[in-house]
């Protein structure tokens, strides 16, 4: 494959985006209206990219498999974004936002992406208020900061406990009056299968349409691709049920390589398993770790309700093991500490779940205080669990919330494929490691509006791509290849439902390629792997036909990536011999249980080519750190 | 955290396509009161993939209540009978040991039906596209702070931001009318300078968009509001009345 | 003018239109109240005051005229509304849920204002029509309260008169709410007057079949 080329600009990192954008090619506005682009997704990121590529006079086909571009999965992050504007003087700067998403990715992004990641979040913020997002204000008519794990500044933008669904509506609005002005047309109920690559160029899509089971095809000169993260592979995950990796999956297997598949955000506070009918994992706002403690048992299997614990025989293990920043601590740190409590047998009344106790702080600010501040999530969970988060302790436990990981894109955002852009989730490129609380908004928003439609443009200014009609032999394989697809898995009829075998590739994930990744149990994954998948392929039964809506069998084509990818996943936790954020290898750590880095080693990008099914080839690009000295992450 | 199971009989809305007879079928389950109502279907559907039947199609996806996608009407009401969340946040403990429940979609001209409790709220939509946003470029704005808003009309502009699109309101309404939803974005702008420029062409826009695709009219039951997961007023809707009122004679 | 036309014709400007005829009947209502009263005060109070209305007849007549217009634009537009309305939903729910999220006097607008219009007609024909058409030289007093000893009459005029106060009830806040005076600082007290003003008028003409038909008065 093409060597790893980064395309990082040269010069200093303050400067590096401003004299890239000022060297870039330019298309002259009355050529725009002879390109047609692509995207594919309308969350945050792809919406915002439709929407401003749309602005800049390209065509833009907009393809979502919602009913409608509202509904995407960004709409349901609750608690803010970040940005550097610096609005609470408390010495927050570009620098800092840049510097904290390096450590707190434990300096395994690449410099260069999130120096600019930091520098347009402010333009972010600008342009939302200017789309009539209703951000949360002071007494005084100006916006409001709230602070968030991982800083110690006050730098997080946010609408009430709704700050997704509010800036993905604001994407959604300035999309929709590209749909009005004729510039973007939208495609809903489309979901992708396949990427169109001609001689290394990426030249369509194809999609089926999930009403009416027609395989289509799609042409344009570059597309782009925003498609989200794959956590459920897991199967169970604080994602929306029809997220997905089957877009980013085919394009990967079309020649994209992907990047640090192994890196997932395990998030601390969510609602525990209720048993084995549970659909997908509920999310409690991680501010509810600013006043909320978080314990277990001194005891082993201790089935005594949480109040008849008395305090000494209470363990506060966050507080005990790092002082500082106590319940605060990053995210993956706290979900890897529940996972020691609870594997050591001290868990809540026995169950997979920690305590997170309002006692104290009711009895410090009262219970109306913390009515205000958090009112809203305790009625959530009351509504789920029927418990009163007012008299007995929150229960808790992590769940599988976000993939940093993702397909490999230069400083352009392109793929080695060329013209295939991947933005947001879907791509790998800023978050390292780790996500830290209120950067995965800021991430999609910096994408799609302020970097792909630039980059995009100097593709197409640069390289002068040609469309290639629809009726070009590379589509009607595409597409003859899913219609196979598509009638083998209808053909099976074997004894397994689709659900219950991701079910139990969501088991082998979790258990062996969850928190805690060993050699022996990594290894155990890749082969219980290959044998679910030839079990699928020899014994699924997927109903219904293929002209007609047939949920069954998008859900078994999405099934059919996740047990490659899940495989790939294993296989990279297995090559990163080292611990770093989200990857917590139990052979590689310190004496006292933390995390152990490997800098001589591993700090690269290992970005996966596609062979064949289960064979892949490593292609590394080594992360220079030129700005932050390299340190180990510490929050004790 | 496994509590005693409860039984129940579920007569589910069956419908081939757009254009077939629709019809209830009837499905006895038995259920942890823990278990979501959706859960349970998918308990059902993953039954009925067992022997090789049909799975019932509904549609869903958050499951946290903010992305809108799912909406099915439970013994007469949008979202079941707790008032404030959406139907995936509904939880089976809220039923008695033998209860009969109907679960039929939303029902409405502009919503036809795709399939069983699928149906296309595309119209919403439309009206969106007609004129509910503001004409800012990407980059072409002043700063965040450059505008101040008071609190208190951020926090309404907020409220009645929060719509998620459901669509319960057009279902609950006797008259399947939108002027629930319409209403709430028309007013997020209205509230807000940065919306003043197009306050009254957009009011206008949308309501000519929203009389074209079969809606009723609004005749102040306020069922939408009772039945709107995120509990959006209808003092919107007076907003929007009054806006058109002088969107016309400006 | 096409514009006042077409704005009319949307589906706010029908329920303003509504709300506009409706508020009008509803101050015709209390005139009419007004003048009813004076039946308590017997048979010469009320024929004065139906003496005094003679002598304004050719203004009466201008005003029975633009009442009747008010009237039938009030009942036509109420009449498509309901029929588009039907159509919005063609296939009605198995399981009628609206009496958990709307209030009877709202749900039923429609019915009450068709009873309301039935009993219109009758009164219409026999009082009104008979007193000012027909020849016969009754005085307005005799014909009034004779009717209100016909014990059909009486009930039918004292049914009508409460379901008229169940759509008094729903449209006097619901007027307010289409002009779009909601604001949640007055509202609740347009509601809770919306209400004292159904109680006034179905009190007041609800009492009339009472007296004289239940309590015998003269």
């Amino acid at each position: 494959m093409a060597k790893l080329d980064s395309k990082i600009p040269a010069g200093k990192l303050e400067e590096k985006w401003t004299n890239h954008k000022f060297n870039m090619k330019l298309v002259n506005p009355a050529n725009k209206r002879k390109y047609d682009v692509i995207v594919v997704g309308t969350g945050l990121a792809g919406a915002s990219a439709a929407a401003s590529l749309g602005e800049l006079g390209y065509n833009v086909k907009a393809f979502t498999f919602h009913d409608s571009a509202r509904r995407a999965h960004s709409i349901a992050a609750q608690g803010g974004i970040n940005a550097a504007k610096n609005y609470r003087n408390d010495g927050d700067s570009v620098y800092r936002l840049f510097y904290d998403t390096v450590k707190g990715g434990d300096f395994r992004a690449r410099e260069a992406n999130v120096y600019r990641l930091a520098e347009v979040s402010n333009n972010i913020i600008d342009q939302c208020v200017g789309q009539g997002v209703p951000f949360a204000r002071e007494y005084g008519g100006l916006l409001d900061n709230r602070s968030f794990g991982g800083a110690l500044v006050s730098r997080t933008f946010y609408a009430k406990g709704q700050t997704g669904q509010q800036l993905l509506l604001g994407a959604y609005t300035a999309m929709n009056r590209q749909i009005k002005l004729g510039k973007v047309k939208l495609y809903t109920r489309r979901e992708m299968l396949d990427l169109v690559v001609v001689d290394g160029a990426a030249k369509g899509i194809i999609v089926r349409n999930m009403l009416t089971g027609e395989i289509e095809k799609y042409s344009a000169h570059a597309v782009v691709l925003a498609t989200g993260g794959y956590a459920n592979v897991y199967f169970l995950s604080t994602s929306a049920m029809n997220c997905n990796a089957t877009a980013i999956w085919r394009a990967h297997k079309k020649g994209a390589p992907f990047a640090n598949p192994c890196y997932t955000q395990i998030h601390p506070t969510c609602l525990p398993i209720h048993g084995e009918g549970q659909s997908k994992l509920t999310l409690m706002s991680e501010s509810l770790r600013n006043d909320g403690r978080i314990w277990v048992s001194k005891l082993k299997k201790d089935m005594r309700k949480p109040n008849d614990i008395p305090e000494e025989e209470r363990d506060y293990y966050l507080e005990r093991k790092y002082p500082t920043y106590g319940n605060l601590s990053p995210r993956d740190i706290s979900s890897r500490a529940a996972k020691e409590a609870i594997d050591d047998g001290r868990g809540a009344q026995g169950q997979d779940a920690v305590y997170l106790d309002f006692k104290d702080a009711i009895n410090r600010l009262g219970k109306k205080v913390i009515e205000e501040r958090y009112g809203n999530l305790f009625e959530i969970y009351e509504t789920i669990t029927g418990d009163n988060p007012y008299e007995s302790p929150m229960k808790i436990y992590p769940a599988p919330h976000y993939t940093m990981g993702g397909l490999w894109v230069d400083y352009n955002l392109m793929s080695t494929v060329q013209g295939l852009f991947v933005a947001g989730e879907a791509n790998f490129s800023d978050h390292g490691a780790n996500r830290l609380g209120a950067s995965a908004l800021m991430q999609g928003l910096a994408d799609g509006y302020f970097i792909v439609p630039y980059t995009v443009g100097n593709y197409l200014a640069g390289d002068k791509p040609v469309m290639v009609k629809t009726d070009h032999p590379e589509f009607e394989k595409a597409k003859k290849n899913i219609e196979e697809m598509t009638a083998k898995l209808l053909s099976i009829k074997g004894n397994r439902t689709v659900d219950d075998i991701h079910k139990q590739l969501g088991r082998i994930m979790w258990n062996k390629v969850g928190m805690g990744r060993n050699e022996k149990g990594l290894k155990e994954a890749i082969e219980e792997i290959r044998k679910l998948r030839e079990e699928f392929w020899k014994n699924v039964n997927v109903v219904g036909q293929s002209n007609d809506v047939n949920q069954c069998l998008e859900r078994a084509g999405r099934l059919a990536d996740y047990l490659e990818l899940g495989e790939l996943m294993a296989l990279d936790a297995l090559n990163r011999k080292e611990s770093c954020g989200g990857h917590f290898r139990e052979e590689y750590q310190t004496p006292e249980g933390e995390a152990l880095r490997n800098d001589e080693e591993y700090a690269y990008v290992a970005a996966w080519e596609f062979a064949e099914a289960g064979k892949w080839n490593l292609n590394k690009e080594p992360l220079e750190f030129e700005s932050v000295k390299l340190a180990t992450r510490s929050y004790k | 955290m496994e509590h005693k199971k409860i039984n129940l009989t579920l007569k589910v809305w069956r419908q081939q396509d757009a254009n077939a007879k629709g019809k209830f079928a009837d499905y006895k389950v038995s259920v942890s009161p823990d278990s979501s109502f959706l859960e349970m279907l998918d308990d059902i559907n993953n039954d009925l993939e067992k022997k090789g039947m049909e799975p019932i199609t509904f549609e869903s996806d958050c499951r946290e209540g903010i992305c809108g996608t799912c909406g099915l009407v439970i013994n007469g009401q949008p979202h079941g009978p707790i008032p404030r969340i959406a139907t995936c946040q509904l939880h089976m403990r809220n039923f008695k040991e033998g209860d009969t429940i109907y679960v039929e979609p939303f029902r409405a001209k502009a919503f036809p039906i795709i399939k069983d409790l699928m149906v296309d709220r595309s119209a919403m939509d439309r009206i969106m596209e007609a004129g509910g946003f503001i004409s800012v470029n990407t980059l072409s704005v002043p700063d965040g702070n450059s505008i101040p808003i008071p609190k208190e009309v951020a926090s309404e502009a907020m409220d009645a931001a929060s719509c998620i699109g459901c669509g319960a309101c057009v279902a609950a309404c006797k008259n399947a009318s939108a002027m629930l939803f319409v209403s709430a974005k028309v007013s997020q702008f209205a509230l807000l300078p940065q919306g003043q420029p197009e306050r009254y062409i957009r009011v206008d826009e949308m309501v000519k968009a929203m009389d074209q695709y079969g809606f009723g009219n609004c005749s102040n039951t306020y069922a939408c509001e009772a039945e709107c997961p995120k509990g959006v007023s209808i003092k919107n809707i007076a907003r929007m009345n009054r806006d058109y009122f002088m969107a016309k004679i400006k | 003018m096409g514009w006042v036309w077409k704005s009319l014709n949307s589906s706010i400007g029908k329920k303003f239109v509504m709300a506009v005829t409706g508020v009008a009947l509803m101050l015709f209502l209390v005139i009419h109240l007004a003048g009813n009263m004076s039946l308590y005060g017997g048979k010469d109070a009320f024929n004065n005051y139906v003496g005094l209305l003679e002598h304004i007849k050719p203004f009466i007549r201008v005003i029975e005229v633009i009442l009747g217009l008010v009237f039938a634009f009030h009942i036509f537009n109420g009449i498509r509304l309901w029929i588009q309305n039907k159509q919005a939903r063609p296939l009605p729910y198995s399981v009628n849920g609206s009496r958990k999220n709307t209030t009877v006097f709202s749900r039923t607008a429609f019915i009450t204002g068709s009873i309301v219009f039935i009993f219109l007609v009758i009164h219409l024909q026999s009082i009104w029509y008979v007193f000012n058409f027909s020849g016969v030289e009754e005085d307005l007093y005799t014909l009034t309260t004779d009717w209100m000893r016909v014990g059909w009459y009486a009930a039918l005029y004292f049914v009508a008169i409460l379901l008229l106060g169940f759509h008094l009830n729903h449209g006097f806040q619901s007027a307010f709410q289409t002009f779009g005076w909601n604001n949640s600082k007055y509202f609740p007290f347009i509601k809770k007057f919306g209400t004292f003003f159904a109680l006034v008028i179905t009190i007041g003409f609800g009492s009339i079949p009472v007296y004289f038909f239940l309590l015998g008065g003269k």
